[in-house]
């Protein structure tokens, strides 16, 4: 990747090399050992490689260097109107336990951190960097081999986050919600992490957040690192509606063992320009994965889902079905490769990603691939990208419902075979209300 | 037949090292020196008594491609060529030059009787062999030595003849569509081609003319050491039909030689193109040792409203593939479609597939992919499908399926697809596995050997495309196959 130091950095790229520059200082002094370690080869990598473009192959329809401009200041320390503000804002799931952070930073007045259910542990980054607890051996441990600029910034950058532990047997019931606002009216940058440890054979929901006022053009960088146990069971939800200037990236890594379950929704209506990187692993056998969202934007935004799943391991199944719906001049992206490597034999892989244009100028980039080694496989693809189907259109009109409602009841039904998949009911309800908010939304 | 002669026949015949095609004719030629630079583009053109247009072409062709880098994306990988190490142009030395087929060389006719070829018209005029009634350009190394049914074809007023005949009799049809659908710098490849390539076909199907018969290419790689760069151009006038049949072997050879080939095709308003390749050159050894490396760049131009091209492959050989036929569907209501059946065996590595840019309105195209991959072979499926703005009621179907033999292969896809329009609705699948054990079982149990098993599913996985060759052309591909898949099983 020698060719890359040629292209002059951007400006974004400076603004992003000279904050790198200003923190390090602080952070080799304040951290030895691993997570020191961590941080300087993202730095090094950030400080080679810069920000990820249209001429790397995964982020060919996401170009970075066009799309982050310029690169917001870091968030002030947060206040306690800010603190309210976020509270006033944030949803809210009932029967969720939340822990809310405000402007990237955690709002300790308004979270819900005492009473935590038997087996349940939640630490601060912070706090668990400071103390290096044992749970933070694992930070950084899925990241892919290939460099990908946004992790790295966030490696080099997240102090603020969460790191989650469920001691193996633990059946928790109640979701975890951890609910991410911000609320300043000037942009400002932030960058939070999240590490998810299940031990084996618990049982867990995590649900995750993201808003932001309207009208600023704030960024988000966030982080999830995901470990599930043998036989653990885990349940993932994430809800991206940031403002419609924002920009969102997210990197989610996932490593499972044997026989575990686990599944994860995505919901994202927000965000100029979005991109969720999702890393999967499989690391032991018969486990089961599935991998399910629901994309609505409109305007010029752009939303991008990337998945790489690595069947390391035999006999595991992955399923994925991921729904878009791009009004507008919108833009959807979705690429995702299922890896079989040469010893995951009966692996069965199933990857579906369904686009459903309603602007005449909207665009859908579809890349599903397959890297197949071994031979006693059953995997496949399918990708669709069209408008909606104007007999079914007819059908419902010819029965007396209008026009502008029908293609409503079409779109629902569209993504609700995605959305269908989240296991818990007051979610999967919460879920379809807000899909609905959309649709109402962009028919008034 | 005593046992054990049977066990030594079979032993041999499932060997995968068994080319058919890997002999060697022994032929005196005529070669530029070894290597390249301006000089060998001035020697090539000059062979060929071409115009000063085609010279001036070739040499700037050749100064871009200094300045350009050989691709890495493809999922193939080779030791680094170097392209001074190879013969650029070789011809088969010619006294005079022939009048009629009598006059060629007989070893270069008995080469092509050997490989199945009949250049003689007149056997098939007198219905020895009635069923070759296809008019056939024999290129050998770097020259075309004979091209049938002349007559016949011109008596329809198709011109069928060689690419340098053509740039010298038909300099105008020549200069107004050569490098309009594969541009110069288009490719590293395709740039070289342009620089030095040495033949290849022409073929001109005038307004609303139906070709009378099939016409054909031959290809034959000889000489050791030598590339092959040929060019081929297909032009369907107004409501002109043709279908076009290519075929390629090379003698069995240690050292791996290059094959860079363009092909042109450009389809007026309601024209149709048909072209049909059997792809077999050497794929090396079993232990991977030799083989050609196979760079190709075709594609079709659909220029005309209602026109329609179809490319349909049969990839059986070389040690490297690396090919995109591709259809630009500019003209409203045009059509395109691929047809591919693509075996790798051995260490042979597949990287191919299509490209369908949707431009005009009302246009569809349609994709049908089988990729089987044994030994310890690497087959790629990489393909794209874009509607652009404008394309309206855009349509593509894609089907991509592919077949694992083995657990020392690799099977890939790689899609892209890009709908620009709301109007377009495309479509795709993909699958991977294996032959199943029920079937097996079912075939094995009705007596069929597992050789003879694993030929039969595989000829139904890939019936699809089968099923759009021209007749001759399937029978042969389907054998081809079989032969492909030896040594895969047990």
């Amino acid at each position: 990747m020698n060719v890359q130091n040629q292209i002059p950095r951007t400006g974004a790229e400076q603004a992003l090399l000279a904050l790198l520059d200003q923190r390090s200082g602080a952070d080799d002094a304040a951290l030895a050992g691993r997570m020191g370690e961590l941080r300087r080869a993202a730095r090094d990598a950030f400080a080679a490689n810069g920000l990820p473009h249209r001429r790397v192959e995964e982020w060919k329809y996401t170009d970075l260097r066009a799309i982050l401009r310029s690169s917001a200041p870091l968030a002030a320390p947060l206040d306690a109107a800010a603190e309210a503000e976020g509270q006033f804002r944030a949803v809210t799931f009932p029967g969720a336990r939340r822990i809310l952070f405000v402007n990237g930073q955690l709002s300790r007045a308004h979270s819900d951190l005492a009473g935590l259910e038997p087996g349940l542990t939640v630490v601060p980054l912070a706090s668990a960097l400071a103390g290096g607890q044992g749970a933070v051996e694992k930070l950084g441990t899925l990241a892919p081999q290939r460099y990908d600029g946004v992790l790295a910034l966030n490696t080099a950058l997240a102090e603020e986050g969460l790191v989650i532990r469920v001691e193996a047997g633990a059946q928790i019931t109640r979701p975890l919600h951890v609910a991410h606002v911000f609320t300043l009216d000037a942009p400002a940058a932030t960058f939070t992490r999240r590490l998810l440890d299940v031990g084996a054979d618990a049982r867990f929901t995590l649900v995750e957040s993201f808003q932001g006022r309207d009208g600023v053009a704030y960024q988000v960088n966030d982080a999830l690192e995901l470990f599930v146990a043998d036989g653990a069971h885990l349940d993932h939800v994430r809800i991206q509606e940031d403002s419609a200037e924002a920009l969102h990236f997210a990197s989610l890594m996932a490593e499972t063992g044997h026989k575990t379950q686990f599944h994860s929704f995505a919901l994202t209506t927000g965000a100029l320009a979005s991109r969720v990187s999702l890393y999967g692993r499989f690391a032991g056998t018969h486990a089961h994965v599935g991998l399910r969202g629901a994309t609505l934007v409109k305007g010029r935004q752009h939303a991008d889902m990337t998945l790489l799943l690595d069947h390391a391991v035999a006999h595991c199944e992955s399923r994925e079905l991921f729904k878009t719906v791009l009004a507008d001049e919108a833009r959807g992206v979705f690429q995702g490769k299922i890896v079989v490597r040469p010893d995951a034999q009966k692996t069965d892989g199933r990857m579906m990603s369904r686009a459903l244009l309603l602007g005449e100028t909207a665009e859908m980039d579809n890349k599903p691939e397959l890297e197949i080694f071994a031979d006693d496989v059953q995997c496949g693809h399918g990708a669709t990208a069209g408008e909606l189907d104007a007999d079914l259109l007819f059908y419902l009109k010819a029965r007396g419902i209008p026009a502008k409602e029908a293609e409503g009841l079409l779109i629902q039904a569209f993504v609700g075979e995605a959305i269908e998949f989240v296991e818990e009911d007051g979610l999967r309800e919460a879920i379809i209300a807000r899909a609905e908010a959309w649709l109402k939304a962009r028919a008034i | 037949m005593p046992a054990v002669q049977e066990t030594v026949d079979l032993a041999r015949s499932i060997d995968v090292d068994q080319y058919k095609y890997g002999f060697v004719t022994d032929i005196e030629s005529e070669k530029a020196p070894k290597g390249l630079d301006e000089s060998t583009v001035r020697y090539i053109s000059a062979q060929k008594n071409e115009p000063d247009w085609m010279l001036q072409w070739r040499l700037d062709a050749f100064r871009r491609w200094q300045t350009m880098e050989e691709p890495t994306w493809a999922r193939v990988s080779y030791p680094k060529i170097d392209f001074q190490d190879y013969y650029y142009y070789a011809a088969p030395k010619q006294k005079v030059a022939p009048k009629s087929l009598d006059e060629i060389d007989p070893e270069i006719l008995a080469t092509y009787e050997k490989l199945g070829i009949p250049l003689r018209e007149r056997e098939a005029l007198l219905g020895i062999q009635p069923s070759s009634r296809v008019a056939v350009d024999a290129v050998f190394d770097s020259v075309s030595v004979a091209t049938t049914f002349k007559a016949e074809l011109a008596k329809a007023g198709v011109i069928f003849c060689s690419i340098s005949e053509a740039i010298r009799e038909h300099s105008d049809l020549v200069r107004q569509y050569l490098g309009s659908v594969v541009p110069v710098s288009d490719n590293f490849y395709a740039t070289l081609n342009t620089a030095v390539f040495s033949d290849g076909s022409f073929v001109y199907i005038p307004k609303g003319v139906r070709c009378p018969m099939e016409l054909s290419t031959y290809f034959r790689i000889n000489e050791r050491n030598t590339g092959q760069f040929e060019r081929t151009l297909i032009i369907a006038d107004e409501g002109a039909y043709v279908s076009y049949l290519e075929g390629c072997t090379a003698p069995q050879r240690d050292e791996n030689q290059l094959h860079a080939a363009v092909v042109e095709l450009v389809a007026l308003k309601d024209a149709e193109i048909k072209y049909s390749t059997v792809q077999n050159w050497y794929p090396g050894d079993k232990d991977g040792k030799g083989g050609i490396y196979n760079f190709v760049t075709k594609r079709g131009d659909c220029r005309g409203d209602n026109s329609k091209i179809s490319w349909t492959q049969v990839e059986t050989g070389s040690a490297i593939t690396w090919k995109y036929p591709s259809c630009i569907l500019r003209g409203d209501n045009s059509q395109g479609e691929f047809y591919s059946i693509a075996i790798s065996n051995g260490y042979q590595q597949v990287d191919s597939g299509t490209k369908m840019i949707h431009l005009g309105k009302n246009t569809s195209s349609r994709i049908i992919s089988k990729g089987i991959a044994a030994g310890r072979s690497e087959n790629t499926y990489r393909g794209q499908v874009t509607a652009h703005r404008r394309a309206t009621n855009a349509r593509n179907f894609t089907n991509c399926d592919s077949l694992l033999i083995g657990d020392k292969c690799g099977a890939h896809t790689v899609p892209y697809i890009e709908a620009k329009t709301a109007s377009a609705v495309f479509e795709h699948e993909a699958t991977t596995s294996k032959i199943s054990e029920d079937q097996m079982f079912y075939c094995l149990q009705r007596g069929l050997s597992s050789e003879e098993a694993v030929a039969l599913i595989v000829n139904g996985f890939v019936k699809d495309v089968l099923q759009q060759l021209p007749m001759e052309f399937a029978v042969e591909a389907q054998k081809l196959i079989s032969v492909s898949l030896e040594g895969s099983v047990g």
